[in-house]
C-alpha cells in the first residue's frame, strides 16, 4: 500500500513525457521499496533503462526491415510484402524465424573465434552509442559530459568488426569487402567528424544533451533554432548526412557488401543467427548515425514549430528519426551504386576539403554573432561556403562525368 | 554515338534532385494509380497466357473422352520426342487386331522438356501444347507421370485455349471429312455402277449363251 501511494504522489511520473523512463522508475521504486541497497538499485535502473532502449530500437530494426521493403516496393510500382500478416506486418517475425532456424555453416578455413566474435561486436557498439542519445527532455538512458566522444570511439569498432568478419571468415569476398569497407569508413569516417566538430566548437560541449537544449528557441518566432539553419549548419549538416549514409553503408554507398561485385562482401560467409545479427548491427547502426544527426543539427528533441510543445518530446525525436530514415530509403531506392575510385575521390576530394571549410565558418558565425553583427555573419558566412561548394561541385562534376567518354565495348 | 559533349551546361548536382523527383513521383502514385503496378498478386490473380505460351502436351478428343479420342497409337510422338518421355501402347481387341486407339498413353512430366516436337510430328491433330502452368505436386513418382486420364482434353479446350490454331484445325478436319465422305460416295457409286454393268454384262452373257444355245 505504501509503495502505491508512493508511486501515486510522484506526479510527474504519469505523464506522457516521463513514459518512456516509467519502467525505470517503477523497477527503482519497488526495489528501494523492498529495502534492496543502493547500489542495486542503480543497477537495476541502469538495466531496466538500456532494457528499454534495446527493446524500442530492436521492435523499430524489424519494423524498418518491413517499411524498407514495402518503400522500395512502392518506387519500383510494387506492392511488397503483404502475405505474413495484415499488409504484411508479420514478415519481420517470418524473416526472424527463418534466420534463427537456419543452419549455421563455418567455414573449414575460418577462424572459429574470430568468425563468431564479428558479428557480436557489430552489435554491441551500435547499442553502446544508442545509449548516449538524448530522445526526450526526461530520456537520455546514459547522460554523459563527452557523449560525442563517447558516441565516435564507440562507432568506430564497427570498422574493426567488419574486418575481423572479412579476415576470419577465410575466403575472398569477403576478404575483398572487408577491404573496401575498411578504406571507404576510414575516409568518410574524417569529413563524419569534422563536420561534428562545428557544432561543438558553437556550442562548447560535447554533451549530447547540452547541444540538444541550445538548439531551444526560435528566430522570428517561427523559425526552429536548429543547428541545420544556419549557413555552417546547413554545410555541416548535409555533408554529416552523406557521411553517415557511406558510415553505415547504405546505397548509392554500399559498396563493402556489393552484392553484384563481391557476392555479399564480409557477410559472404555468414548464414543463420550470424548472418542477422549483421543485419540487425547494420540497422541499429543506422537508427545510431541518425540519431546523432537529428540531436546535432535537427534539434533533438525540440519541437519543429511553436505552440507544439504539448506534446512529449520523444514524439518529435522519433518523428524526425522517422523522416531522416525515409531519407534514406528514397536514395537506396534513387541512386546506383558508385565506383569505388568515384567514392575514394568523392571522399577526399569534396567531402573534406568542405568539412574543414565548415569551422573557420562556424567560428566566425559565432564570434560575429556573439558581438551582434547578426548581417555580418551572414554576408560573410554565406559565400565563404557557397563559393567553394559551386567550385568544387564543378570540378568534380567535370572530372567525374568527363564529356569524351569512351565505350571500349558497347557502342 | 562513341563520343557525347554536354549540349548545355546544367547546374551540377541538378540530376540527383531529379532522380529523387522521379522515384518520389513513382512511389506516390503507386498508390493510387492501379496502372501504374507491374505485379500481378499470383494466387488470387493470373496474368492471361498469350496464345504462344506452351507448356506441357495434351490429347484432344471430340465430344467423348474415350471413343473420340484423336488419337491412334501410331507412336509417331513417341518415336520423336528426345527426352523419351511419352510410352504408348496400342490396344487391340481379342484376336490381335488393332483398334487405332491408344491403351496406355503415358507422359512422364518430370522427363518433359516442353519442346513441342511432339505436336509438330502428330499427323492426326492429336497432340498440342498445354497452357497449363500450375502442374507441381507434392507426390514425385505418381503425381508426375500423366496418364490418360489426366491428358485428354476436349476440343473446346483447344480452342479456349489456342482459338487461332484450334479452328484452324477443325476446318482442316471438317474439310478432310467431308472429302472423305465424298470420296466414300463416289466409291459407293462407282461399286454400285461397277456392280450394275457386271450384272448388264452377265445378262448379256447369258442373253448371247443363250443365243448361241439357240
Amino acid at each position: 500500500m505504501n509503495l502505491f501511494a508512493a508511486i501515486s504522489t510522484e506526479p510527474a511520473l504519469w505523464s506522457p513525457e516521463w513514459l518512456p523512463r516509467l519502467p525505470q522508475r517503477l523497477v527503482e521504486m519497488l526495489l528501494g521499496f523492498l529495502g534492496a541497497p543502493e547500489w542495486l538499485v542503480s543497477i537495476a535502473g541502469f538495466l531496466v533503462a538500456a532494457g528499454t532502449v534495446v527493446g524500442v530500437f530492436l521492435g523499430g530494426f524489424a519494423l524498418l526491415s518491413l517499411i524498407e521493403r514495402k518503400t522500395l516496393a512502392r518506387i519500383q510500382n510494387r506492392i511488397g510484402p503483404n502475405r505474413a500478416g495484415w499488409f504484411g506486418i508479420l514478415q519481420p517475425v517470418a524473416d526472424g524465424i527463418k534466420m534463427l532456424t537456419k543452419e549455421d555453416i563455418v567455414p573449414a578455413k575460418a577462424e572459429k573465434f574470430l568468425h563468431l566474435l564479428a558479428p557480436i561486436l557489430i552489435v554491441v557498439p551500435a547499442i553502446l552509442a544508442l545509449g548516449v542519445i538524448p530522445y526526450g527532455r526526461e530520456w537520455t538512458p546514459v547522460s554523459l559530459e563527452l557523449g560525442l566522444l563517447f558516441f565516435f570511439a564507440v562507432g568506430s569498432l564497427t570498422e574493426l568488426s567488419v574486418f575481423i568478419a572479412g579476415w576470419a571468415s577465410g575466403s575472398k569476398f569477403p576478404m575483398l569487402g572487408a577491404m573496401r569497407a575498411i578504406s571507404q569508413m576510414v575516409s568518410y569516417e574524417l569529413p563524419l567528424i569534422i563536420s561534428a566538430l562545428g557544432v561543438v566548437m558553437v556550442s562548447g560541449t560535447l554533451s549530447l544533451p547540452l547541444i540538444v537544449e541550445q538548439q531551444g528557441g526560435f528566430h522570428l518566432g517561427f523559425i526552429p533554432a536548429w543547428n541545420l539553419f544556419t549557413p555552417w549548419g546547413f554545410f555541416a549538416g548535409i555533408l554529416f548526412f552523406i557521411c553517415s549514409i557511406a558510415e553505415a553503408n547504405r546505397c548509392p554507398f554500399d559498396l563493402p557488401e556489393g552484392e553484384s561485385e563481391i557476392v555479399a562482401g564480409h557477410m559472404t560467409e555468414y548464414s543463420g543467427f550470424k548472418y542477422a545479427l549483421f543485419f540487425m548491427g547494420e540497422y541499429l547502426g543506422l537508427f545510431a548515425i541518425s540519431a546523432l544527426g537529428i540531436t546535432l543539427f535537427l534539434g533533438g528533441w525540440q519541437a519543429p514549430l511553436p505552440g507544439l510543445g504539448f506534446l512529449p518530446s520523444w514524439i518529435w525525436f522519433f518523428g524526425k528519426l522517422a523522416i531522416v530514415i525515409f531519407m534514406f530509403l528514397w536514395i537506396r531506392g534513387t541512386y546506383p551504386r558508385v565506383r569505388i575510385d568515384q567514392l575514394m575521390r568523392f571522399a577526399w576530394l569534396c567531402m573534406i576539403p568542405m568539412a574543414l571549410l565548415t569551422l573557420p565558418a562556424a567560428g566566425i558565425w559565432t564570434i560575429l554573432n556573439r558581438d551582434g553583427h547578426g548581417f555580418l555573419a551572414w554576408a560573410i558566412t554565406v559565400p565563404l561556403l557557397l563559393i567553394p561548394c559551386v567550385i568544387v561541385t564543378v570540378i568534380f562534376n567535370r572530372r567525374l562525368a568527363s564529356a569524351n567518354r569512351t565505350y571500349r565495348f558497347a557502342e | 554515338m562513341k563520343t557525347g559533349k554536354p549540349t548545355r551546361w546544367v547546374l551540377p548536382g541538378l540530376g540527383l534532385f531529379q532522380g529523387l523527383a522521379v522515384t518520389g513521383k513513382n512511389m506516390v502514385q503507386s498508390f493510387y494509380k492501379k496502372e501504374r503496378m507491374t505485379t500481378v498478386q499470383y494466387p488470387e490473380e493470373r496474368a492471361p497466357i498469350s496464345p504462344n505460351f506452351r507448356n506441357f502436351p495434351f490429347l484432344v478428343y471430340d465430344k467423348d473422352p474415350k471413343a473420340g479420342l484423336r488419337c491412334t497409337a501410331c507412336s509417331i510422338c513417341e518415336k520423336e520426342c528426345p527426352p523419351q518421355c511419352i510410352y504408348i501402347v496400342l490396344d487391340r481387341d481379342e484376336n490381335g487386331k488393332s483398334l487405332k486407339r491408344p491403351k496406355v498413353f503415358d507422359i512422364d512430366l518430370s522427363v518433359c522438356m516442353n519442346c513441342g516436337i511432339c505436336s509438330e510430328v502428330c499427323p492426326f491433330d492429336s497432340i498440342y501444347m498445354d497452357g497449363e502452368y500450375e502442374l507441381s505436386t507434392d507426390d514425385r513418382f505418381g503425381g508426375l507421370l500423366f496418364g490418360l486420364d489426366r491428358l485428354s482434353k476436349s476440343a473446346e479446350y483447344h480452342m479456349k485455349l489456342r482459338p487461332e490454331q484450334a479452328s484452324e484445325v477443325m476446318a482442316r478436319r471438317k474439310a478432310d471429312e467431308e472429302k472423305k465422305a465424298a470420296a466414300a460416295a463416289a466409291k459407293l457409286a462407282k461399286a454400285k455402277a461397277d456392280a450394275e454393268a457386271k450384272k448388264a454384262e452377265a445378262e448379256a452373257k447369258a442373253a448371247e449363251g443363250k443365243g448361241e444355245d439357240a
